[in-house]
């Protein structure tokens, strides 16, 4: 059996990583899923969270909005609406996203979009999670 | 006659406006590359996304077994009383009759939907100032700040004040200059909420749709209700004449665009074969919340890519508007300085005749 995955996610902007991986884990709506070679095929809904994949003992992170995978035996692919590496993501927006999320659900608005609210604030928080992850080393 | 002085003036200032015909033709062309290659890079995402919702649509039982009817909302077949037509335009002008084309497709399509409400939605400059000329704005503004209140799959109660049978309910300008997903999918949301709340029955994109520099079109698109998932409804279309064709291929050769539609086998290929694979897939959440889920980002994936195509297909336009503008301005070049010969070898002609007689009257 093959002891690597094609790993590819996709954006509707862009093909953001294309790559051979020992191990992918992705944000799946029920929970985290840790995926190795020979996973039996599977399709799954993605919440807001971050992807981490390892290739040569180093582990790669992105931040991920809602999007679905599909697993294969030797394949992963992930749909993505967005993702962003992360060397790439904007440190200062994150943050401003994430303080105008909190305004948002302390405000006394009756017109609030609570849900949509929380997405955001989550979303922010992964990002700025994934961000503070920057050229970690796996096991490091 | 005009003296050799006025004529060479004249030169100069046509020679200065080619100058800046040129540069304006080698912009739209950079960016018209820029643009064909965001629309190619948007493929895998959409062929995967349709793939996917293509083989849930027989599992998930969308569609009641035993009447037949739709259990998702954006499925739903309505009687057509109220249209939302979004008309894609772009926010500038010198690009030919890019922008007239569009219009006057979308004044036919009025025309030809007359007796219905159709709430216009405005997607760049020239489409809002074109309709604000003609047609009211819808009297209640920010459909959004009511959104919250009413529970989201009860029709809610049709407007009935509106300002006339025609309306513009949204205008987007300067969207399209930096165009992002985010975009299209405000847009998207907009138009699936209001679609769910009953308040328009049917959702038509007008645009000009963009598959290569000579292959384009004006179309009507219906997107709402999603007839067949992978399957665009064009419902009115207008192909380019053969001349404008030509004229393109032409601008786009001297500006060093490729003409061809890219090679997108591989990459149509690869997306093909995702969630096709033939094997029994577990399904993390049922097949139906999947669907639920997914079907809504078709939409605003589809409205997405109609901007990014019309975006290109405006670069396009402008490309070819300033490439004959180029020519026609060294054409203009060419005769004047016809003209301007001609004016001094007159003036050499009649000073040699009047040396001549002078020195024969001696």
């Amino acid at each position: 059996m093959a002891d690597t995955i094609q790993l590819e996610i996709v954006t509707p902007e862009r093909l953001v990583v294309q790559d051979t991986v020992a191990e992918v884990q992705i944000p799946g709506k029920n929970g985290y899923l840790g995926i190795l070679p020979g996973h039996a095929p599977l399709i799954t809904e993605l919440s807001v969270g971050e992807i981490s994949y390892g290739v040569n003992g180093f582990t790669h992170y992105l931040a991920v909005a809602w999007g679905f995978a599909e697993v294969l035996p030797t394949k992963v692919t992930i749909l993505a609406e967005t993702a962003e590496r992360s060397e790439e993501i904007d440190v200062e927006r994150a943050r401003r996203a994430k303080e105008k999320a909190e305004q948002m659900l302390h405000s006394s608005d009756p017109n609030t979009d609570f849900d949509r609210a929380l997405e955001a604030l989550k979303h922010a928080e992964v990002r700025l999670d994934v961000a503070a992850k920057r050229g970690v080393v796996a096991g490091a | 006659m005009a003296g050799i002085l006025d004529i060479r003036r004249r030169i100069r200032s046509v020679r200065n406006t080619r100058q800046i015909t040129r540069a304006m033709k080698m912009i739209s062309a950079a960016r018209l590359r820029r643009a064909q290659e965001r629309a190619l890079s948007a493929r895998p995402y959409a062929q995967m996304l349709t793939n996917v919702l293509k083989s849930l649509v027989m599992r998930a039982e969308v569609y009641d077994p035993e009447t037949g009817e739709p259990r998702h909302p954006l499925l739903a077949q309505r009687e057509e009383k109220t249209i939302l037509l979004i008309v894609v335009t772009g926010d500038k002008g010198l690009a030919g009759a890019f922008n007239a084309n569009i219009l006057k497709a979308a004044m036919r399509f009025i025309q030809a939907k007359e007796g219905k409400n159709i709430d216009i939605e405005a997607v760049g400059r020239k489409a809002r100032d074109f309709f604000r000329r003609r047609f009211p704005v819808a009297p209640v503004e920010q459909p959004e700040i009511t959104e919250a209140a009413e529970e989201p799959l009860t029709p809610a109660p049709r407007a009935e004040n509106r300002s006339g049978a025609v309306q513009i309910v949204g205008e987007h300008v300067g969207i399209l200059g930096r165009l992002e997903f985010a975009q299209g999918k405000a847009l998207g949301q907009s138009i699936i909420e209001r679609y769910t709340r009953c308040e328009i029955d049917a959702v038509y994109v007008l645009y000009n749709e963009f598959k290569s520099v000579v292959s384009q079109r004006v179309v009507v698109d219906e997107i709402l209700p999603t007839a067949q998932i992978g399957a665009s409804a064009v419902l009115q279309a207008e192909e380019m004449a053969e001349q404008e064709k030509l004229r393109m291929a032409e601008a786009a050769q001297s500006a060093g665009v490729s003409i061809s539609e890219a090679d997108t086998k591989a990459i149509d290929e690869r997306a093909a074969a995702f969630a096709a694979a033939p094997v029994d897939y577990i399904y993390e959440q049922p097949p139906q919340e999947l669907f639920r889920s997914m079907l809504p980002r078709y939409v605003e994936l589809r409205v997405f890519h109609t901007l990014l195509e019309s975006v290109a297909a405006e670069h396009a336009a402008r490309m070819t508007a300033m490439d004959a503008a180029t020519n026609n301005a060294s054409e203009m070049i060419d005769a004047l300085t016809l003209a301007m010969n001609r004016v001094r070898q007159a003036k050499i002609t009649k000073e040699i005749i009047e040396i001549v007689s002078g020195a024969a009257a001696l």
